[in-house]
């Protein structure tokens, strides 16, 4: 099973459910499965076919690269977090 | 507007002449006129030290003086320190020491540091980081480039 | 006392080493080539006229006399931005992000900060464009400025921009606000947190706006062929965002442009966006011509990316033996102009150290009347650690618990749960702590001081995420049997030495045998900015894996001239051998020699998005002494230590620590940009902006910790972000130490010192 965390902000949706539990192999299912219990969730997270552009996905607390073809395994955890750059030198 | 004046000047032990007009900086005769990039600009009004030349021996700040004003006078650029033998050991030594993250105030700093160490070699971290307070570096935290100038101090003594 | 320690689990032959950059010389000897130092036949030169104003509407414009002027070969407004043209329906959702992008290039309806460009002039010579650019006249409707967040969120503010809600994950507020976005992350139940706790601590802390300074100037030089192709050359940290922004901002399909990126004087994260390079190219596009701009210190200051100012409310609670029971906070971050400061990433960032069971964030990106802000080396983490450190180090004080021990006790380690959502894998915190407790800086007690001086000790941790994201590489096997490597990441900091190191590291072969550089946009796969610390990271494991290429079809290719078998051909450290007839050897450079003869070149490449990324922690140590006559803070010792992972070139790695530290120091005691009543800003220069001179800093320590990512062959994490998060509440620390007054706004300017100090004796 795939455990997905659900944002606080999004937990109004969820009618306050922190996290769900689904059969998934990619992102796109597990969205997918989310929408199917939580309808309207999918316009929150979704946009163009594409994560929004403000928003990065943690599976294993690996952000994912591939988008909504990343792969999930048989006991991820996913996570929506804040996209994020950065500076340096 | 007055026109352009013929300037004759000694610039890294070269004679050189150029046409220049009179509201134009060393700093732009130098980038502009005569091509010679090495010399840097990061603020043109006097307080970052990037575009640091040796006008008659002393450290200059090429942005707040004229063109004009180097008529039959020597000027030496970062481009006049390394010789056909090499690097200058100013210069070697800021290798060395890792003394340049981006290097856009290298040139200043390396020229400065002639500046002092042609005179004063044995410069001590005191003396060296009061002469150079002039220049800035936003990369270094000037660690590096003090090192590197007490290293070369030793090689010039 | 040894100045630079590196404590290294595992050594490489060339990882690890101190080799001479490869671009080292031409740096030395003015050869490089920076943005600025570009010309081109027939170069015109550009001026862009700049609102006077800080919030005002544009009722005309009229650049007929600048037009006119002798010499003056094109003038542009935002007329002359694609945006312009389009409407609302063609662009649809796009519509508000290209118009936020267009007019932060080129001002529409509304000047949002002073400095703000309206117009640009190319003409033969930089003071003819100068000139003819102040011919142009504007009027302007002035409108009030809202300089801070405070003003911004208050209700009844002015706004900003009338068609700007409020985005809460994917949730928009009903009426136009002049805060972008707020978000929320939560974990437990702060309330009970805060019962449990025997000690809490709640206060609230401003930043002012600071500069990146970097001391080159923006540049940007470019040539519109009639053929539509556009070439740009320019300082920046990532050619390929120049070249996608340029794409949008102009509509103009990527596959004609093509960007080069120069030597470049510094970015922080502030040379990531685009400002002149397309005004270059909309002038070039208008007079045919190659036409370069070149901003002055003023232009730097007001119109190109400070990081964000800042206010933060944080409520920490901990039992009485000192273990963390609830962490609170809300904050909020001025984005400037318009949308986009980096709020989220400081709450990610904010209690990142810590291992606390219940937590509540609240991050607000609220728009100002000043400049658009832009990353600045850890985007947002110096702000919330100056906060939040300074409240650890009033839980310490309150239990009586070393500040460093109390660390140690709530420090996040592998497994520990960040708050969104995620879970560390081996990060080097306690690693980091433990060496900072045994450091014979935090051991000596801090000097006695001197009648009239005031002293005292600071310390404070801090994080950054450090990043993976898109790198490229080609490599080609020279004849002579050096080795090319072409990037598309440019060299901000020593880049090309550590790729050449790890490249070096991984065939075997001398690292002056590499030859790296850096290629334009046409000339390599798309490569993410240098930045996040995720260059030596990223494109290192793309030079890796490449070299790991170039191998086997060395294998290949021996097999071949031998007649053998691929699987009976073995390369081991830059020898070809076959596994079972030893009379058959090359090593690496004799193969080389013969690919010519036997094939052709042997070349291989790399594209990656990289997983195992690897974050990174620092804990800073700093001794200060005030003056108490003149409220003067001076540096006495400094110590920054920081898990890097290992450390490929540990000189540039002190570098970056030395230099975040220094930038940080500033951050704390001097910079801030001064806005008067107008919002205008006061200090545009580098005078009265006053960055860290070599006087006022002492040598740096460094404790370079190695705890190796597991996600990079030599685990590598990256280093360059990290080492400014500290040092602002590390001072702030030491200054109450020495005090007994908690700064709760920075800089601590003398001023700010000398009236803490007053109102404390009661004069
Ligand atoms: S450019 Fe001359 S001092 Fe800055
Ligand atoms: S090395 Fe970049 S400013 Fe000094």
């Amino acid at each position: 099973m795939v455990t997905v965390f659900i944002p606080t902000m999004l937990q109004p949706i969820t009618g306050g459910v922190k996290q769900f539990d689904c059969e998934a192999t990619n992102l796109r299912q597990v969205i997918e499965r989310l929408d199917q219990l939580f309808p309207g969730i999918k316009d929150k997270l979704v946009e163009d076919g594409r994560i929004k552009p403000n928003l990065a996905v943690a599976i294993d607390g690996e952000v994912a690269r591939m988008g909504l073809l990343e792969k999930v395994g048989e006991n991820s955890e996913v996570h929506f977090v804040p996209a994020i750059g950065g500076g340096a030198c | 507007m007055p026109g352009p004046t013929h300037v004759q000047a000694t610039i890294n032990g070269e004679e050189v002449n150029f046409l220049c007009e009179p509201r134009q900086s060393l700093l732009e005769v130098l980038r502009d006129v005569l091509g010679m990039t090495g010399t840097k600009e990061g603020c043109n009004d006097g307080n970052c030290g990037a575009c640091t030349v040796l006008f008659d021996g002393r450290i200059i700040d090429s942005c707040l003086v004229l063109g004009v004003e180097i008529q039959g006078r020597e000027v030496t650029t970062i481009e006049g320190l390394a010789t056909a033998d090499g690097l200058h050991p100013i210069q070697q030594a800021f290798l060395e020491n890792a003394a340049l993250q981006c290097g856009i105030c290298t040139p200043g700093f390396i020229v400065a540091a002639k500046g002092l160490l042609d005179e004063e070699p044995d410069a001590d971290e005191g003396r060296i980081r009061h002469w150079l307070a002039g220049n800035l570096c936003r990369c270094t935290g000037y660690d590096k480039i003090v090192r590197a100038v007490l290293d070369a101090g030793e090689k010039m003594k | 006392m040894v100045a630079n320690i590196v404590l290294s689990e595992v050594e490489y032959t060339h990882i690890g080493k101190r080799p001479i950059r490869p671009d080292g010389v031409d740096k030395v000897i003015g050869r490089a080539q920076y943005g600025p130092d570009i010309t081109l036949k027939g170069l015109l030169h550009g001026k862009v006229l700049r609102s006077p104003y800080a919030h005002a509407r544009i009722k005309s414009i009229d650049t007929s006399q600048a037009e006119d002027y002798p010499g003056v070969k094109a003038v542009i407004t935002a007329q002359d931005l694609p945006f312009a043209s389009l409407s609302k329906e063609e662009l649809g959702a796009g519509y508000q992000a290209l118009k936020f992008a267009s007019d932060h290039i080129l001002a529409g309806g509304k000047v949002l900060f002073k400095g703000h460009p309206v117009a640009a002039v190319a003409a033969a010579n930089p003071h003819v464009a100068e000139e003819a650019a102040k011919l142009i006249k504007v009027e302007y409707e002035e409108l009030p400025p809202v300089m801070s967040v405070l003003e911004a969120m208050a209700d009844g503010a002015t706004l900003l921009h009338d068609d700007l809600y409020t985005s809460s994950l994917g949730e928009t507020s009903q009426t136009a606000s002049n805060v972008a976005a707020h978000a929320r992350y939560e974990k437990g139940d702060v309330v009970q947190g805060f019962d449990e706790a025997a000690v809490v601590v709640e206060r609230e802390f401003q930043t002012a706006s600071v500069h990146q300074g970097y001391i080159e100037p923006h540049n940007g030089t470019a040539l519109w062929s009639a053929d539509g192709q556009l070439d740009v050359w320019c300082s920046t940290q990532g050619a390929f965002t120049v070249r996608s922004s340029l794409a949008n901002v102009l509509r103009h399909p990527v596959s004609k442009i093509k960007v080069t990126p120069m030597e470049m004087g510094g970015g922080f994260g502030g040379k990531i966006s685009i400002y002149l390079e397309p005004l270059a190219a909309l002038l070039s596009k208008k007079s045919g011509q190659p036409v370069k701009l070149v901003m002055n210190r003023v232009e730097v200051f007001e119109a190109s990316g400070p990081a964000a100012g800042s206010l933060i409310k944080v409520k920490m609670g901990a039992t009485k033996d000192g273990k963390l029971t609830a962490c609170q906070a809300e904050l909020a971050l001025d984005a400037g102009a318009y949308p986009g400061s980096p709020a989220m990433s400081a709450a990610m960032c904010a209690f990142a150290c810590y291992d606390y069971p219940n937590g509540l964030l609240d991050a607000y990106d609220v728009v100002v009347n000043k400049p658009k802000t832009q990353a600045y080396r850890a985007p947002g983490s110096p702000q919330a650690a100056y906060a939040v450190e300074s409240v650890v180090d009033e839980l310490c004080e309150k239990l009586g618990i070393d500040p460093v021990e109390f660390r140690l006790r709530n420090a996040s380690k592998e497994g520990t749960r960040r708050i969104e959502g995620p879970v560390y894998r081996r990060i080097g915190l306690v690693e980091c702590l433990e060496a900072a407790r045994s450091h014979n800086h935090y051991q000596t007690p801090v000097d006695v001081q001197p009648s009239g001086k005031l002293r005292g000790r600071g310390v404070a941790s801090g994080f950054w995420f450090n990043r993976g994201f898109v790198s490229s590489c080609n490599l080609t096997l020279n004849p002579d049997g050096t080795v090319s490597v072409v990037m598309g990441s440019v060299d901000l900091c020593g880049t090309r030495a550590s790729i050449a190191q790890q490249t070096a590291e991984a065939l075997g072969i001398a690292y002056e045998d590499i030859k790296p550089s850096i290629a334009d946009t046409d000339s390599i796969g798309y490569t993410f900015i240098t930045g996040g610390s995720r260059t030596t990271f990223a494109t290192g494991l793309a030079t890796i894996n490449a070299s790991q290429d170039i191998k086997q079809r060395m294998i290949e290719r021996a097999a071949a001239i031998w007649e053998a078998k691929v699987e009976d051909v073995e390369y081991v450290d830059a020898v070809l051998q076959h596994k079972s007839d030893s009379e058959l050897r090359m090593t690496f450079k004799e193969l080389a020699g013969r690919t010519l003869t036997t094939g052709g070149s042997i070349t291989a490449q790399c594209n990656i998005d990289p997983p195992g990324e690897g974050n990174s922690f620092a804990v800073h140590i700093v001794d200060v002494e005030v003056d108490q006559e003149t409220g003067k803070v001076d540096i006495l010792r400094y110590t920054a230590i920081q898990d890097c992972g290992k450390a490929v070139h540990p000189s540039y790695v002190e570098g970056q620590m030395q230099g975040g530290a220094a930038q940080g120091i500033g951050w704390a005691l001097n910079e801030e940009y001064f806005f008067n009543g107008q919002g205008q800003m006061t200090n545009s220069s580098f005078l009265d902006y006053r960055m860290p001179i070599s006087l006022d800093l002492p040598m740096i320590d460094t404790v370079i910790v190695e705890v190796a990512n597991p996600g990079h062959p030599y685990g590598v994490r990256g280093v360059g972000e990290t080492p400014i998060v500290p040092p602002l509440a590390a001072i702030a620390n030491a200054v109450y130490q020495a005090t007994g007054v908690r700064m709760q706004s920075l800089p601590i300017t003398p001023g700010k010192v000398l009236d803490a100090l007053w109102s404390q004796n009661g004069s």
